[in-house]
């Protein structure tokens, strides 16, 4: 039904060009000069016919079930759970409901039917309103002889412009999604507790409705959220991932700018960035299956005991997928240091290696700075490396070959599966996200801000 | 103490000192260029040592006596009614001749060296070939993961027999087999056909496949037009003002948001606030649309910039519209940019994995999805999901599967690289 509406919309838009663009022809033929090229009547005409048809289409397929599934439960106030209720009806009406089958149910799945004839064929006569409407107004302007093309590029400029709103929608999608939950979590979790809690066992709050708890139960859960040892593990990684990719990806990054050949960095800078294409779940693979693995018997040779899902294996592995990052910033941010400066210093008798570390590097350091700061968030928000390596519980600890968790890691596993909506749990895991989101954003917003300030300077 | 050191070296000693920093500094740099290209190397030869035995599958010949007596057909024998009928006895009369039993416990032993579709395998070989009935024929049947294990030698047999997932009355029935030449191996074609499994040697990545396939179908429709226009726009069009320099910043900021927080932002307002359909390509192909959105917009947007204004001025100056101008000749030159960026957007699309998670694409799912609201996996998550199974046979599968995404996403970026390298104009 409804490929048959996108499909009528769609046949007539594509005629309706024809027609537009015939029509403006005739118009020449009577001698009448035209304010545009005869195509643009033919987009105008089209325009009209597919837009408002297809915005009317678009917001009544999205709107739709929502208001049906209004309707149909304000007739049945006195069922409990409606959502499981109505999921029953539907699943009645297509004829595969395999559940005790009730009156109600019955009731509602003719109330279904019937409204559902009332809304199919309401829709068919508005969008067939919509579509005469704006043809009949289109076509008297285009027999007015309008100025089709200024009137085209107005809409389309529109279009553009709305296009280009998406980006501020993701925002605030993720903004309102974020807040919504975490704020009905620090509705019933004391948000001081969540910040600043030491004890992390969200598995306590299983299977129990918000709605339900009572207050001794809210009282016994106000300490299961303490995120302090998540915060702790996703910064204790994201440190050892640190340790790894700094060092690798500066030098790697000097190196490339500084000394490789052509010919060596054509080949190995290639080879670099490939460590930052390659999916994240292959180095969680890599990290749970070989890497974990290989640090437990090699402790074990040395008489340690290593966790095989030790917090430095995660760490390691994380470390090098950032490598590349550190090294493109660092090797762009070094190239663009003026020639200048180095011959400035070759020129007091300064070798290579002592230009570089006493006037390229100090010109050079804001971008290198935040380029370590965008990697830094990089590790704080990475996840399937953690997930499949890291820990699940969670550890306040320093030993790197102990288990930590991180905040992703968590939220995973809260979400993970069948979850249900409203307990303090899956809360729990938006109030994660939300935490997570607002660091990586302020970590960026200062990284973005030291680059900006640092290319100003030479360019 | 160090200046009086260097105080005390002569100018020689100075120089040769100053030299070997010299040199050290560049071995640091050459050894961190060798240790990432190393790592490189390491990993990806660690995937194939381990995938590549995935491509290949472990068969069992058997001699069937296709016994119709056994089928307990009331109907006369074709196509339908061979489809309908019952084979398992058949089978295992069939399957058990291979080695004698004492008991019923060494009987299953026998069995289990098969995969448990078996009694399927056998009945499409019979449904091919109907005019072998009440005749005895060689069938090559699925030997279960162990068996596969050990035929492919990813299996320590001198293991004490209670550590062992393959008993020794197994071992000597395999032995016998191997010595009659009745143990062969053939192109794993399951991993490509069939869905996910529990079973190691049933299991197959084409679910996850077409799977990957939609969603990617669903990100290219959603994210690439959304984005052209949205940078044509904020590169040709905006006024300089509040707006678009808010527009700009979120953009910025959403290039670098988590993953997982897309992911969060599917489940909290696509799944529960608008009911879209669970663990489906379609929501999943929404999601990474709106992550890949911005990070297309900004390669497109720099190669609209690098358009040189002199193209644009010659279109304005014989009497070309500002629309016009772009389209006609701006976006036709920023093109292969634009296509390059896209791919390379939809690359790191295909290789996501955590907001899949958390729109629930890690449900169990065997059959084939023919549309983008069926539930599937998708090859990354199937990696995930793959990884966490004990099976030794499930190693190999998700190296295979990781070859595969490899291979896949190599070939978008050469694409990616082609196209910018062919078709696109260098200004000077």
């Amino acid at each position: 039904m409804n490929s048959l509406i996108a499909g009528v919309i769609l046949i007539l838009c594509l005629s309706s060009y024809f027609f537009g663009r015939s029509e403006a022809r005739k118009l020449v033929t009577q001698n009448i000069k035209l304010k545009a090229l005869p195509a643009y009547y033919g987009y105008y005409l089209s325009l009209w016919c597919g837009l408002p048809a297809l915005i009317i289409f678009g917001c009544w397929s999205l709107f739709e079930p929502t208001i049906i599934k209004v309707l149909i439960l304000n007739n049945f106030p006195q069922i409990e759970s409606k959502d499981l209720f109505y999921e029953q009806t539907l699943s009645f009406f297509n004829g595969n409901f395999s559940g005790e089958i009730t009156n109600e149910i019955k009731a509602a799945s003719i109330k279904y039917s019937s409204i559902n004839i009332i809304a199919q064929n309401s829709k068919i006569v508005i969008i067939a309103a919509a579509l005469i409407g704006s043809l009949t107004f289109a076509y008297r302007k285009i027999q007015k002889n309008n100025k089709a093309r200024d009137d085209v590029e107005i809409i389309l400029k529109v279009l553009l412009f709305t296009s280009s709103l998406v980006a501020i929608l993701t925002t605030v999608g993720i903004i309102v999604s974020l807040l919504f939950e975490s704020l009905k979590f620090f509705s019933t979790i004391n948000i001081f507790e969540f910040i600043f809690g030491t004890s992390w066992s969200p598995q306590r709050a299983f299977v129990r409705d918000a709605s339900a708890i009572t207050p001794e139960e809210l009282l016994e859960l106000q300490d299961a959220f303490g995120s302090v040892p998540l915060f702790a593990g996703t910064a204790f990684i994201a440190l050892i991932a640190m340790c790894v990719a700094v060092p690798i990806g500066l030098f790697s990054g000097i190196y490339l700018a500084e000394y490789a050949s052509t010919k060596v960095r054509k080949y190995s800078k290639p080879i670099i960035e490939i460590l930052a294409g390659i999916p994240t779940v292959v180095y969680g693979f890599f990290a749970a299956l070989t890497v974990g693995p290989f640090f437990r018997t090699l402790g074990e040779s040395l008489g340690l005991t290593v966790s095989s899902e030790s917090a430095l294996a995660a760490g390691l592995i994380m470390g090098v997928m950032i490598i590349p990052y550190i090294s493109s910033l660092s090797d762009d941010v070094i190239n663009s240091v003026p020639q200048s400066l180095r011959e400035g210093s070759y020129a007091v008798g300064a070798t290579k290696s002592e230009t570089i570390k006493k006037v390229v590097i100090p010109a050079a350091l804001p971008g290198i700075i935040g380029s370590i700061l965008l990697a830094v968030s990089r590790a704080i928000g990475e996840t399937m490396i953690v997930v499949m390596a890291a820990g699940l519980a969670a550890n306040l600890t320093i030993n790197p070959l102990e288990s930590t968790t991180t905040i992703t890691t968590q939220i995973v596993m809260i979400l993970v599966g069948d979850q249900e909506f409203d307990s303090p749990k899956t809360q729990a895991a938006f109030a994660l996200g939300l935490t997570l989101f607002i660091a990586t954003l302020i970590l960026n917003y200062i990284a973005l801000r030291v680059v900006k300030k640092y290319r100003e300077k030479y360019d | 103490m160090l200046k009086n050191i260097e105080k005390n070296m002569t100018k020689e000693q100075r120089l040769k000192k100053r030299y070997r920093a010299e040199k050290r500094f560049k071995m640091y740099g050459l050894i961190s260029v060798s240790l990432a290209v190393i790592f490189v190397l390491i990993l990806v030869q660690n995937i194939f040592s381990k995938g590549s035995s995935a491509f290949s599958r472990t068969m069992i010949e058997v001699e069937v006596n296709y016994d119709s007596s056994l089928l307990e057909l009331d109907s006369p024998i074709n196509q339908n009614s061979l489809k309908d009928a019952d084979f398992y006895d058949l089978a295992v009369e069939s399957l058990l001749k291979i080695y004698p039993a004492k008991d019923s416990k060494e009987e299953r032993q026998i069995l289990r060296l098969f995969s448990p579709d078996y009694e399927f395998e056998i009945k499409d070989f019979l449904i091919k070939n109907p005019n072998k009935i009440d005749q005895v024929v060689p069938v090559k049947i699925t030997a279960s993961d162990d068996i596969d294990q050990l035929n492919k030698g990813n299996f320590p047999r001198d293991l004490p027999e209670d550590r062992r997932r393959v008993s020794n009355y197994q071992l000597n029935i395999y032995d016998n087999l191997v010595e009659k030449e009745k143990i062969n191996k053939k192109f794993n074609n399951y991993l490509f056909t069939k869905g996910d499994s529990r079973d190691p040697e049933l299991a197959g990545i084409g679910g996850s496949l077409m799977g990957s396939f939609f969603t990617i179908i669903i990100c290219l429709i959603l994210s690439f037009p959304i984005a052209i226009m949205a940078s044509i726009y904020l590169e040709e069009f905006a006024p300089k003002n509040k707006i678009t320099d808010f527009i700009e910043i979120n953009i910025n900021n959403l290039a670098a948001v988590p993953s997982i927080v897309y992911g969060l932002l599917g489940l909290g307002i696509l799944l529960s606030v608008m009911e879209f359909p669970r663990s489906t390509p379609l929501v999943a192909g929404i999601t990474l649309s709106l992550m890949t959105l911005p990070r297309i917009i900004i390669p497109c947007r720099a190669s609209l910039k690098a358009v040189p204004p002199s193209i644009r001025e010659a279109a304005l100056s014989v009497g070309a519209s500002k629309f016009q101008t772009v389209f006609h000749h701006v976006v036709p030159l920023a093109m292969p940019g634009t296509l390059s960026g896209t791919i390379i957007g939809l690359a790191q699309a295909l290789g996501e994995t955590a907001p899949l998670i958390l729109i629930g694409m890690v449900a169990f799912v065997v059959d084939i999805p023919s549309s983008p609201v069926d539930p599937s996996a998708s090859l990354p998550v199937q990696v995930y999901l793959w990884s966490e199974q004990a099976e030794r046979g499930f190693v190999e599968k998700t190296s295979a599967t990781i070859m595969m995404l490899l291979g896949f996403l190599i070939v978008m970026n050469f694409i990616a690289v082609y196209l910018r390298q062919k078709f696109e104009k260098k200004w000077n």
